[in-house]
């Protein structure tokens, strides 16, 4: 038992953080200080982390209350590729909102949709070259989308069906794609971090010009590959870009449960000597212009940077969890940042080159293309119905040459 | 032929992949500069240069997970853990991600990294440099788990290792570095220069992954052993004036497992010799396919001897080392039943 009854201080006590706001209550962001947008500098890219450090705690934005882009992080983007990101956000929107009602019919045994994060992902691809290369989380379906990656193939992979790319091997969603710069997804989270690091310091090994994107959810920074990716890309100067996905929830935890006492998680970079910049994520110009600073910084040899983006996930972690048994059901309407689709497509309807009547058909379209290719994909089966993997892909691959005791196993398995 | 010790012969092996392979890049702690705490990497910073070789931060994780990463990118990454007692932080890397790349992505992307580690006792190390987490490992689908016992199997089996497709552990058994250690421990250590392994022939060769080796041919009954307890087991074999068929697995994943049915269907009796501990150790895999495939020949039951399920003490090394005293008991007993 503790002696408590001496001591000039008195007991100790521990403290448990708990988010502002928990079910039934009125949701509350008012501890998310929001500059406003076109507020914050622009530093050359050769900046010297430590004269930057205030962007650590800071949020970068373009796009206004009015939907306009202001200030220096404005102007990155030409009207077609603004209309093409709109359509790979809308487009990835779709996808989700199709497999979630797939996963609910039971075609496949497990679904995690982008709602209100498919800036971040669909922005960074463009910023990207051909052969940089993406350790991505399992919420970063947008690499793929804004890279043309074959809609069929993901749902193939998603439906574990005889053309599954994945041979029904993996999780759904885990996709796995060299030619399209994304690396296999894990399912156990932050391993990938230090892995980017290490892809890129053999890129710059080998004199090499690509370099590489690691990503990262806002909970999983508590694991240590976080920190052991900090340290290698700070002292070996890897060229990698660092991004945490802050999206506010990691499944039931709040933020706040892994950022500890730190202002920010971008600000964890501060402590590794790395420029570390925050920016909206909602805001798809903000998100392709910093992913574009800090790309090119890696590129240019000049090191790593880590980018926080700050955003909100609208819809549950998984299929697997409901998120009014830990939030209240209106707080996703309360989050400041807007959704990035609307704020995108408000921004070019101002600017002349869209309408309420073109999107309405462009949605249209969209749709229509995902259902023609769940078509097909559901043609090739689905996780309980039509084409499977067969049972003797599950032995082959474990290595690249199948051993004796592979061998035996298989011939017993009558495969 | 020049003789080597095993220190040397791995380097050797090392530095003859480097020199082939600009792709072959060593790292770890203390790797760099200073060429490694049992001087496994001496020089080769110098040779090849501090991209090809270098020191790492204290991150066992960091290390093996930035490795898996250079392997994506197309390297072929010989990363040092300084002992196996600290290789568990990496164990996440090792298990859920180097093993399983290949299968997960169907050949996607591709882990050809070898993972050396210093393991095994008889150096009072005490828990924390003394461990044999071989069992660890060979539960693992999707690596392989290779044992040398002398410098020349450590520098054939470290070059068939670095040109595997697929992840490797690589344990050394560090007792062995310098000499082989029948058990004796008070007794003068042999070095390598007086043991016919020690010769190393120069440039390349192999000796293949997954190929047991008999170290001596007996009739009486068969010894499956590997590392530090080759010797122990040939030790307390001729001490007991016993005629033991003493087999080197040399690599424990994937298994010899035809060397090791036709030495026991041979001889009808089988002692099974690691230092790891006892309950669930590699041992039991061992004794389970022994009786799977030689139930009928069978004239005693399998015996094991191994470390106590104790954590490795300091003091009480040689109480817990499975030495040759303990062995030849069991030789005795395995012939009498």
């Amino acid at each position: 038992m503790p002696d408590n009854s001496s001591g000039e201080f008195g007991p100790l006590s521990l403290h448990v953080p708990e988010p502002a706001v928990r079910p039934g209550g009125e949701p509350d962001f008012s501890n998310v200080n929001i500059p406003e947008a076109g507020s914050v500098r622009r530093p050359p890219v050769d900046a010297n982390p430590e004269e930057i450090r205030d962007l650590a705690f800071s949020i970068i934005r373009v796009l206004n209350r009015d939907g306009e882009a202001v200030g220096p992080w404005a102007g990155e983007l030409t009207d077609e590729q603004l209309v093409e990101g709109l359509r790979h956000m809308m487009t990835l929107r779709t996808f989700d909102a199709r497999m979630q009602i797939a996963q609910r019919q039971g075609k496949t045994s497990f679904y995690m949709q982008h709602l209100g994060e498919e800036a971040v992902s669909c922005a960074f691809r463009k910023a990207l070259s051909p052969g940089d290369m993406n350790f991505p989380t399992y919420r970063q379906a947008g690499l793929l989308i804004a890279d043309d990656y074959p809609m069929v193939e993901m749902m193939c992979q998603i439906y574990s069906n005889e053309k599954d790319p994945l041979k029904g091997r993996q999780l759904p969603i885990m996709y796995s794609s060299k030619e399209h710069g994304f690396f296999s997804i894990s399912g156990n989270l932050a391993t990938q971090y230090i892995q980017a690091v290490g892809w890129a310091m053999a890129s710059a090994i080998k004199n090499d010009t690509k370099i590489a994107a690691g990503w990262i959810g806002d909970g999983s920074t508590a694991e240590s590959d976080f920190h052991a990716a900090l340290v290698f890309a700070s002292t070996y100067k890897a060229p990698v870009v660092l991004n945490i996905v802050n999206n506010q929830w990691a499944i039931s935890t709040f933020q706040g449960i892994a950022r500890g006492g730190a202002g920010t998680f971008a600000a964890r970079g501060l402590g590794f000597g790395m420029p570390a910049l925050r920016v909206d994520g909602n805001d798809y110009l903000a998100v392709f212009a910093v992913a574009k600073w800090a790309i090119e910084r890696a590129r240019r040899n000049l090191g790593p940077t880590v980018v926080e983006y700050v955003t909100y996930r609208a819809g549950a972690h998984s299929t697997s969890d409901d998120p009014s048994a830990y939030r209240p059901k209106t707080e996703s309407d309360a989050w400041p940042l807007g959704d990035p689709v609307m704020r995108l497509k408000n921004h070019l309807i101002g600017r002349g080159v869209w309408s309420e009547e073109r999107h309405t058909q462009a949605e249209a379209e969209i749709l229509d293309t995902v259902i023609t290719a769940q078509k097909e994909a559901e043609s090739f089966g689905t996780l309980h119905a039509g084409g499977k993997p067969s049972a003797r892909d599950m032995f082959e691959g474990v290595y690249e040459e199948m051993p004796p005791h592979l061998r035996r196993q298989r011939q017993q398995a009558g495969v | 032929m020049p003789r080597k010790t095993m220190i040397e012969a791995i380097r050797d092996a090392m530095d003859t992949m480097m020199e082939r392979d600009d792709n072959v890049v060593v790292f770890g702690e203390d790797v760099g500069f200073f060429g490694g705490v049992f001087r496994c990497t001496h020089g080769l910073q110098a040779k090849y240069g501090k991209t090809r070789c270098f020191d790492a931060p204290i991150s066992e994780g960091g290390i093996v997970g930035a490795a898996i990463g250079m392997a994506a990118y197309g390297l072929k990454p010989c990363v040092e853990i300084q002992f196996a007692d600290y290789v568990y932080p990496a164990y996440d890397q090792i298990v859920s991600e180097a093993a399983r790349l290949r299968y997960r992505s169907n050949g996607g992307f591709t882990c050809p990294i070898v993972i050396r580690m210093p393991a095994g006792g008889g150096i009072f190390g005490g828990q924390t440099h003394s461990q044999s987490p071989e069992a660890l490992f060979t539960h693992v689908s999707g690596l392989k788990v290779v044992v040398p016992s002398n410098p020349h199997d450590a520098k054939g089996l470290l070059i068939a290792s670095l040109e595997d497709p697929d992840p490797v552990i690589f344990l050394e058994p560090k007792r062995l570095y310098n000499g082989p250690f029948d058990g004796h421990h008070d007794r003068p250590v042999t070095p390598w220069s007086k043991h016919e392994l020690g010769e190393v022939p120069d440039g390349h060769y192999t000796v293949p992954l997954g190929k047991a080796i008999k170290r001596r041919e007996g009739k009486q009954l068969t010894v499956l052993a590997y590392g530090t307890m080759v010797y122990v087991a040939e030790a307390a074999a001729e001490e007991n004036g016993i005629d033991a068929e003493i087999i080197d697995l040399r690599t424990l994943l994937p298994l010899d497992l035809e060397t090791i049915v036709e030495s026991v269907t041979k001889t009808g009796r089988c002692v099974i010799v690691h230092e790891a501990t006892l309950t669930s150790g590699f041992g039991a895999e061992l004794a389970a396919l022994v009786q799977q495939h030689c139930f009928y020949n069978l004239e005693a039951p399998v015996a094991r001897v191994t470390g106590w399920d104790t954590p490795y003490p300091h003091a009480q090394e040689w109480d817990y080392f499975p030495g040759p005293a303990r062995v030849g008991r069991a030789l005795l007993e395995t012939l009498e039943g």
